[in-house]
């Protein structure tokens, strides 16, 4: 399983699976973030706590947490 | 907007309310400002507005009242804001919903277009930012789109007030005119369905406020209100097991179980196809950086952005004193001579030394940071206006995640050095309840603009100038990071639990129009002003009075007896400063002081400081109003040019106005910002316990400030 954490930055990828339940889910849906997106990795904050992806034309910042429960397409540049 | 110059009888016109909906931080609140010509807080970051505000206004022959909604994703009860949204919208009487959205970026903003569409409730489509878009070689066909949903589409811009006439003239069209259903199309399978439960209401002669499509759609969506209607209807025996049905139905389509992703797929998958239709996107030949990439390379950098950071920081408080203390100088050798030339036409002693000494010293002291405040305000919208609010919560949050913060926390305490009211209600962007009673009890660490009188007061009297503009940032910084160490104590302690998600949309950076800064400045300094000429000018008469009276007879007599006796001028002046002294000390506020001088001691407080600090219970600004009627009492026997900070640097030892300063940046903020505190954080209790865990810090660290002090000094 690839997760979107294991990508490099600049990353552009497809979300196959989000692996969140209840508000948080809905919450990662209403910002676009479902099955079938495109999602790019734009930068890591230090030391990779967070980090800032790009889902439409929007950019989000999502803590590693986060970011871990999103399943993506194999990584590719 | 051009404004009904010539408006009807009120009697006649007619009344329209809106409800203003979109997601985040698309100028909702901007484009009210421009129709109706109101002044509502702008911003660019999500969450600015976190209460329904209404606004009125005339336009042709209607009165219309505008409900500006704090932003909302979807239709959820996520945070406090969005819940305010939610509640509003289906609860409460309204004749249409402006629905806004950012023209730069419809395709997420129509899946809240979407979700209103399902609501049966007129409504109107207001493109917003259309110049922003054509700039960025989006091209929006806006007719199709409004045939294509059935719902009037206008391009507007609130920056540029373009379209504003045509899309309240579109509003009135739409209320004169019977709702019309709005074109939402879902896939195969769920029309079926929807088909199916829609029929079956229908041959029942069903009816209610919103149409049977739609109640088939809430149904679908397991939309907890429309179950509880029809749950107490006798048609429910017969709905159920078709409601059951249609669910395997659709669930065995999308291979998935969960309803609300299923449903959020859906409305993804009808916005695309109106994309595909109405947004032609001029591809760039070369894939360009945008103006936000290429910043953002910079600015949140992993290495350098948190020291560029701390470098505007840094700036900001050295340009807060540098700049700041020029016209300050000016403006108190004005209060003085003014003061002088008051002084001078009132011949009875007791109102003089009540417009000088109390009045005029007191006002004057709290006037005289007006500079500073300004540019502190201008910092601050800056940062607001601009979007690197959001950057700094995207840098910081992985380091206020380690003291149980949240990155989003930033936000309500970036504000708070501003003030903490509108940093108390910002807090309401967190979603989970002990993340924000734990931002709102560390709100009060971040030094608000009203105690910025009271450290360049003490940073002016105690350090060189090329010193106080550090001295100044050291402050802020170190109540920042106690801040954040309290968090931690109350994360471990108080507020333990799991930890709130952080989702956090980035704005595209904006330059801030002047205008717009000018405004929030202005309005910011004239309630400085407001206040410092009502609440505090009353506060300093009362210091003046209680710090007058009761006049002790018999020691006067003494001490004019003393006078007459001496020798030389020398001690003539010094026995008249004692009787000075000693009669402050037998006033009220003398009492008040003395009686609490004992447990103030320990930190090096004399009992005007001790005073002083009582009184900036009430706001902070008191604190030098009373520190300026104190010592001018004092010291009108002294040289006439002895200012406030010559006063301070003379009178209080230098490890006691550290332990003060401490004291200050701690205890509790100001009787303005406790009930707003209060009612935020929901009940009286929590006020006491926040009154507590202030005042004990307060007092331990600058206890330990006061011993460290005199150690190495």
């Amino acid at each position: 399983m690839n997760i979107l954490t294991d990508c490099p930055r600049g990353c552009e990828t497809t979300i196959k699976k989000l692996h969140a339940s209840g508000p948080l889910k809905q919450r990662l849906i209403s910002f676009g973030i479902m099955k079938g997106a495109t999602i790019t990795l734009m930068e890591y904050a230090p030391r990779k706590s967070t980090v800032e992806v790009k889902v439409g034309k929007m950019r989000l910042a999502l803590r590693k947490e986060e970011a871990d429960m999103i399943e993506v397409e194999d990584a590719a540049k | 907007m051009q404004q009904n110059s010539a408006p009807a009888c009120p009697v006649m016109a007619k009344h329209i309310k809106i409800a203003l909906v979109g997601q985040p931080n698309v100028g909702k609140s901007m484009l009210v400002n421009s129709i109706s010509n109101a002044h509502l807080h702008v911003g660019n970051f999500t969450g600015v507005t976190v209460e329904k505000t209404e606004v009125l206004f005339d336009y042709r022959a209607y009165q219309f009242t505008v409900v500006d909604l704090p932003g909302t994703y979807a239709f959820t009860n996520y945070t406090i804001e969005e819940r305010v949204t939610h509640d509003f919208l289906c609860n409460e009487e309204y004749d249409l919903v402006i629905n806004v959205v950012d023209s730069t970026n419809l395709e997420k903003n129509l899946q809240l277009t979407a979700e209103l569409m399902t609501m049966s409730k007129k409504m109107v489509l207001a493109l917003n930012m259309s110049d922003e878009a054509e700039k960025e070689g989006i091209d929006i066909d806006a007719p199709y789109l409004s045939q294509l949903l059935d719902l009037p589409a206008i391009p507007v811009s609130a920056v540029s007030k373009e379209g504003l006439d045509e899309l309240m003239d579109a509003v009135i069209d739409v209320y004169e005119a019977p709702l019309v259903e709005p074109k939402l199309i879902f896939s195969e399978a769920v029309e079926e369905e929807i088909g199916n439960i829609q029929g079956y209401l229908d041959r029942h002669r069903f009816r209610a406020a919103i149409s049977n499509r739609n109640i088939a759609v809430n149904l679908l969506q397991k939309e907890k209100k429309t179950y509880r209607v029809l749950h107490d209807n006798p048609l429910w025996t017969e709905l159920q097991p078709m409601l059951i049905e249609a669910d395997r139905h659709i669930e065995i389509h999308h291979d998935s179980e969960d309803i609300k992703e299923i449903f959020a797929e859906e409305y993804a998958a009808f916005n695309r196809g109106i994309i595909t239709e109405v947004v032609k996107e001029k591809k760039q030949t070369i894939k360009k950086k945008t103006m936000t990439e290429r910043i953002d390379n910079v600015l949140i950098h992993p290495l350098f952005g948190i020291p560029i950071f701390l470098f505007f920081m840094w700036s900001l408080f050295q340009l807060t004193f540098e700049v700041g203390s020029i016209p300050m100088e000016w403006i108190d050798a004005f209060f003085g001579w003014f003061g002088d030339l008051v002084g001078n036409t009132i011949a009875h002693e007791a109102t003089r030394s009540l417009i000088v000494d109390g009045l005029i010293a007191g006002v004057g002291a709290v006037v005289m940071f007006v500079p500073n405040i300004m540019i502190l305000f201008i910092g601050i919208a800056l940062l607001e206006s601009t979007g690197y609010m959001s950057r700094v919560a995207f840098l910081l949050d992985g380091f206020f995640h380690k003291f149980g913060l949240h990155g989003q926390s930033f936000i309500p305490l970036v504000t708070g050095f501003g003030c903490s009211i509108p940093a108390y209600m910002s807090a309401r962007i967190l979603k989970n309840d002990r993340a924000r009673l734990l931002t709102l009890f560390i709100i009060g660490f971040m030094s608000c603009g009203a105690r910025l009188p009271v450290y360049v007061l003490f940073a002016g009297a105690f350090f060189s100038e090329s010193a106080a503009g550090n001295i100044l940032f050291a402050i802020y910084i170190t109540g920042a990071l106690i801040g954040l160490f309290a968090a931690k104590i109350l994360k471990m302690t108080a507020f333990k639990g799991a930890d709130e998600p952080f989702v956090m949309e980035m704005p595209k950076y904006r330059l801030p129009s002047l205008k717009l800064i000018w405004h929030t400045v202005m309005t910011k300094t004239w309630m400085y002003l407001k206040k410092a000429g009502t609440f505090i000018a009353a506060a300093t008469i009362l210091v003046w009075f209680l710090s007058n009276y009761p006049h002790n007879d018999a020691l006067k007599t003494t001490f004019d007896n003393k006078i007459e006796l001496a020798q030389s001028d020398e001690e003539k002046t010094e026995l008249a400063n004692m009787l000075q002294e000693s009669q402050l000390e037998h006033s009220y506020l003398g009492s008040i002081g003395k009686f609490m001088e004992p447990a103030f001691e320990p930190l090096g407080f004399d009992w005007k400081m001790t005073v002083a600090l009582q009184t900036g219970l009430a706001a902070k600004e008191v604190v030098v109003s009373t520190l300026g009627v104190l010592y001018a009492i004092g010291d009108d026997v002294d040289e006439e040019s002895s200012s406030l900070i010559t006063a301070i640097s003379k009178n209080i030892p230098f490890a006691s106005g550290v332990a003060f300063i401490v004291f200050v940046m701690i205890y509790l903020p100001c009787l303005a910002a406790s009930v707003v505190f209060t009612r935020e954080a929901g009940g009286i209790k929590y006020f006491v316990y926040l009154f507590i865990f202030t005042t004990v810090t307060a007092y331990v660290l600058s206890f330990i400030a006061y011993r460290v002090t005199l150690l190495i000094t």
